[in-house]
């Protein structure tokens, strides 16, 4: 039987809630025009006034916005109610010093723990459920996002947070956890750890996986299901839109769904920003209808993907995006946590490198690997090796700082690394997704 | 007196090397030692050549990231207890070894010591009674 969190509206006709979303249109953008100059400005410049936003498509007239929006208005530039109001602060993984930081009033949380609470209860779940999140808690928004609708799904919540692999598995097993929510890789991690315990899939209580964060595969998938003996869930969502829950996966597990009631999605080709017809393969652009604190008009998410209006089994109207097959920018997500190379480069530089350097990404027993190739120069050579080595080590525990993840740093030859027409070839991402 | 070593910078992988050594001898500097210091990822080719200026010039010219460290070359006859004999004289003067290699020359064996105070350590081995060759010497054995 499938479990609906708020079935109302989330098998309402399609046409109620294009009218919806009509209606919170105007109204957001009236918002956003009066309480946030920045977007005033970037409308005026556009020369569109809110009154000119009466439908739906009339959305193509406002100007996109993008992470470089929200760095540039760091870090009260969007906020469009009074501090006051706020209640929550959550901030992405970005550029140390640069970066967003989204907020929250009450009416925001609460919108956002439905968006969770229906992933949830897509997956299965209901208050008779052990969910057990093992999402890093803290200004990441994973931990506190699945929290949030778990709490208001009603099941018994295990904020086990992330690490300290051994004392999660105890908590799963002796608290019989049903509901396991982390990213894919800790996942898959937990999974290959259980195994070597000696759990096999009838001694494990979970049934349900919700997992999200950072891209995972198909075969992935396959091999977290059958090591924990569950079914697992996609789950996607953005710090600047609110959190984890902008879609999620249902029964039917093709694609997930998009809260529409509460985010507006449109596909746009990258390179030009026109707005392609459903079933394009093309970037997300989504807006959010009802955030307060911090509304975002026209968010370009980078991510490429492929939106499906088609009847789903499930019974939900709402529209379906595929998985994210991409991003249209340099941006990498290793271990659920964002990667820029700029932040490398900066690093780099700041140990006395130069800026001559290949991020690889690879992806050994499911989790995320990340080795630095950097280019040795005369400065940083010395004829010692245990020296070069401490250096070499340095740079890495730089990298570490800054990006919160592992590196490998392997130094090479001077112009050793692979350029193509003269550019240096950046990043090789080897994960097959 | 020092002599002058080329350290060079290598990456662990096959052929980097010879990349090297094609260098060397498409501009006929000869390698009088060699000697290969290594880590997982990458070594360092330490060598006395025939040359200096020379090797240098060209191996930066090729793309090379190497660099000159002073270094003492003592000979030591090819005979037991040579070298330990020559070692007394280190731990006396408590000298200490960063690294060292060897090599033969038509006569005597010649040990190459890389120590951390380059100028005192000659001192001392010269009051002790071991002269280091000096680079004229070296092209000579």
């Amino acid at each position: 039987m499938e479990h609906y969190f708020q079935a109302e509206i989330e098998c309402a006709p399609a046409e109620k809630i294009r009218t919806l979303q009509e209606e919170k249109l105007k109204k957001q953008v009236r918002h956003a025009w009066e309480h946030v100059p920045y977007y005033r400005q970037k409308m005026e410049e556009q020369g569109v006034k809110p009154e000119d936003i009466q439908t739906l498509a009339d959305i193509r007239k406002l100007p996109f916005i993008s992470k470089h929006d929200l760095r540039e208005t760091y870090p009260y530039g969007l906020l469009a109610v009074p501090l006051k109001d706020c209640v929550r602060i959550h901030s992405t993984s970005g550029t140390t010093g640069k970066r967003v930081v989204a907020y929250y009033t009450q009416a925001d949380i609460d919108m956002w723990n439905d968006c969770t609470a229906r992933a949830l209860a897509a997956a299965g779940g209901t208050d008779e459920d052990v969910c057990h999140i093992a999402y890093g808690y803290g200004l990441f928004t994973g931990g506190a996002g699945i929290d949030g609708g778990s709490h208001k799904l009603g099941c018994l919540t295990v904020p086990a947070s992330s690490g300290n692999t051994e004392r999660q598995i105890m908590f799963i097993m002796d608290l019989k956890a049903t509901i396991l929510c982390c990213t894919p890789s800790y996942a898959a991690y937990l999974a290959e750890s259980m195994r070597e315990m000696g759990y096999g899939p009838e001694d494990i209580p979970l049934k349900i996986g919700i997992f999200g964060a950072e891209a995972w595969s198909e075969e992935m998938r396959r091999d977290i299901e059958q090591t924990l003996g569950i079914k697992a869930y996609d789950i996607y969502g953005l710090t600047e839109l609110s959190g984890p829950g902008v879609a999620f996966a249902c029964s039917a597990q093709d694609g997930m769904h998009i809260n529409e009631d509460h985010f507006l999605a449109e596909i746009i080709d990258p390179d030009t920003g026109e707005v392609l017809p459903d079933g394009s393969q093309g970037e997300l652009v989504l807006t959010a209808l009802d955030k307060q604190a911090f509304p975002i008009l026209r968010y370009r998410t980078r991510d490429i993907c492929v939106l499906n209006r088609e009847k789903c089994s499930c019974g939900r109207t709402h529209v379906r995006m595929s998985k994210p097959l991409g991003r249209s920018d340099d941006m990498l997500i290793i271990r659920g946590v964002n990667v820029f190379p700029s932040q490398i480069e900066t690093v780099l530089l700041n140990h006395g490198y130069a800026a001559n350097y290949q991020i690889i990404v690879d992806r050994v027993n499911n989790t995320d690997t990340l080795t630095v190739k950097v280019e040795m120069t005369p400065q940083m050579f010395t004829d010692n090796v245990g020296e070069i080595d401490d250096r070499r080590k340095e740079l890495a525990e730089g990298i570490k700082n800054i990006l919160g993840i592992r590196a490998k740093v392997k130094l090479v030859a001077p112009k050793s690394i692979e350029r193509s027409n003269g550019k240096a070839i950046r990043i090789i991402d080897k994960r097959k997704i | 007196m020092s002599v002058k070593q080329i350290s060079v910078f290598l990456e662990n992988r096959p052929g980097t090397l010879k990349s090297l050594t094609a260098v060397l001898a498409e501009n006929n500097i000869n390698i009088r030692a060699l000697s290969l210091a290594d880590t997982n990822d990458f070594g360092i080719v330490r060598m006395l050549v025939d040359d200096v200026f020379d090797a240098t010039n060209v191996l930066k010219d090729a793309g090379f990231i190497a660099s000159l460290t002073p270094v003492l070359v003592f000979a030591v006859s090819d005979k037991t207890g040579g070298l330990d004999n020559l070692l007394a004289k280190f731990e006396a003067a408590q000298i200490n070894i960063e690294y060292m290699y060897a090599f033969a020359g038509k006569k005597d064996a010649y040990m190459i010591f890389r120590v951390s105070d380059t100028k005192n350590a000659e001192a001392a081995l010269r009051k002790a009674g071991c002269k280091a060759l000096t680079a004229e010497e070296m092209t000579a054995v």
